[in-house]
């Protein structure tokens, strides 16, 4: 059998992936808040952006968050969804800074989903302020082009900032 | 074990020129391939507390009354490549009302919004990787492309299967539907054979007399490889 082949999530995703976000009533948001009050870990808040090739933000975006606890275990993980800014593009979230495992520096796993990305971009968000030396995907992205999956501090928050085309084009994986 | 390889030319590409959008937002640069790590291979788990008990009923689950449109079930199997059921997985859709209007506040068509028709559903497959909604089958509606461009009747799908690297947002189109062949997203999947995957026949053994008719929409997510890898990285 093949794999059923994926379509856009198109400019109205919120409707089944948001429903309070696009004003639907009746379903509640499934992953609105990353971690619980009680979840351990260094509290942090990550922003950015997505821009398209034109430099436009991508306000309809919605990005899927998929990562480590504080100890580096997928078991269970914590997971959750943002939704761009409708009027800016802007996103911001909070979690905790994942730890390292098997042999992977702390990341992020990113999917992103909006009107006109026929298939789910994947790409990780890596810490500026965390040794990534022996990271083994990292290892793998040519050195130029390592810094778009590298989020920095600015005002308190990590910054990652996600180009969907052209020069300083995030790196997108296949994995 | 890890996945096998996505058949990424059996997926739409990433960008066609007939769909206008695609042309500033994919990417330029071919996709890195990486081996799969805890991180792919590990997903989120969701639970029956996360379902409401109307998230299903599209009929149901929005304002106080029946929406208008033609009452139909949307019913499948979820399973991967390997014809394994995907069992507990959760699958969310969304749609348009029977007017082609959805309840989201971008859109501005003609069509009126109904009262009873929220356009959300979402349910976990069952044991043997089932799964079933209620709803009024949508409307086709223009849409900012061409000078004339129409969306199919369609309900979108979101998969999550067991792990990341399963993940799959989809669309679901109905049988019989002149449109399909004149939709520029459509057309964004090279294959015709990939694309009659997302054509949901009619299923009148599903159908309820004086009820309701059933389609059938059957998902088949990746699955995994029985092959090792030769240089397997550190994580697999």
């Amino acid at each position: 059998m093949k794999e059923t082949p994926s379509q856009t999530a198109g400019p109205f995703l919120h409707i089944g992936l948001a429903p309070q976000v696009a004003g639907v009533e009746g379903v509640r948001d499934l992953g609105t808040q990353i971690i619980a009050p009680d979840t351990p870990g260094e509290r942090i808040r990550i922003d950015g952006i997505i821009r398209d090739g034109a430099g436009d933000p991508v306000k309809d975006a919605m990005i899927e968050v998929w990562q480590a606890d504080a100890s580096g275990s997928h078991d269970p993980g914590l997971w959750g969804r943002i939704s761009a800014d409708f009027a800016t593009g802007e996103w911001s979230f909070e979690t905790i800074k994942p730890g390292a495992g098997q042999g992977a520096a702390p990341h992020l796993t990113l999917y992103i989903l909006a009107r006109g990305i026929n298939i789910g971009l994947h790409t990780r968000l890596y810490f500026a302020d965390e040794d990534n030396a022996a990271d083994p995907v990292l290892a793998r992205v040519p050195e130029p082009r390592r810094a778009t999956l590298i989020a920095r501090e600015k005002g308190g928050a990590y910054r990652f900032e996600i180009v969907l085309q052209g020069a300083d084009e995030t790196v997108f994986f296949d994995a | 074990m890890p996945f096998r390889p996505r058949d990424r030319d059996w997926h739409p590409r990433p960008l066609d020129p007939q769909y206008r959008t695609s042309i500033t937002r994919s990417p330029s640069q071919p996709l890195l391939r990486i081996d799969q790590t805890a991180s792919e291979l590990t997903g989120p788990v969701f639970t029956a507390s996360d379902i409401g008990p109307l998230d299903h009923d599209l009929l149901a689950n929005h304002g106080d009354g029946n929406p208008i449109g033609e009452r139909i079930v949307v019913h499948g199997r979820v399973t991967d490549e390997d014809g394994r059921a995907v069992p507990h997985t959760l699958v969310e859709i969304w749609q348009a009302n029977a007017g082609g209007r959805y309840r989201h506040h971008i859109d501005g068509y003609l069509a009126p919004l109904d009262p009873n028709f929220g356009g959300c559903g979402r349910v976990l497959t069952d044991a043997q990787g089932h799964y079933s909604f209620r709803t009024v089958k949508p409307g086709a509606y223009p849409w900012p492309n061409g000078p004339n461009t129409w969306r199919p009747a369609h309900i979108h799908f979101s998969l999550f299967g067991t792990a990341f690297a399963q993940r799959l947002v989809t669309q679901m189109y109905f049988e019989g539907d002149p449109l399909v062949p004149r939709c520029p997203i459509v057309s964004t999947i090279p294959d015709p054979r990939a694309i009659d995957l997302l054509i949901a026949p009619l299923d009148m053994d599903a159908a309820t007399p004086f009820d309701h008719l059933a389609y059938r929409f059957d998902i088949v997510l990746r699955g995994r490889d029985s092959t090792p890898f030769e240089n397997r990285m550190e994580g697999n």
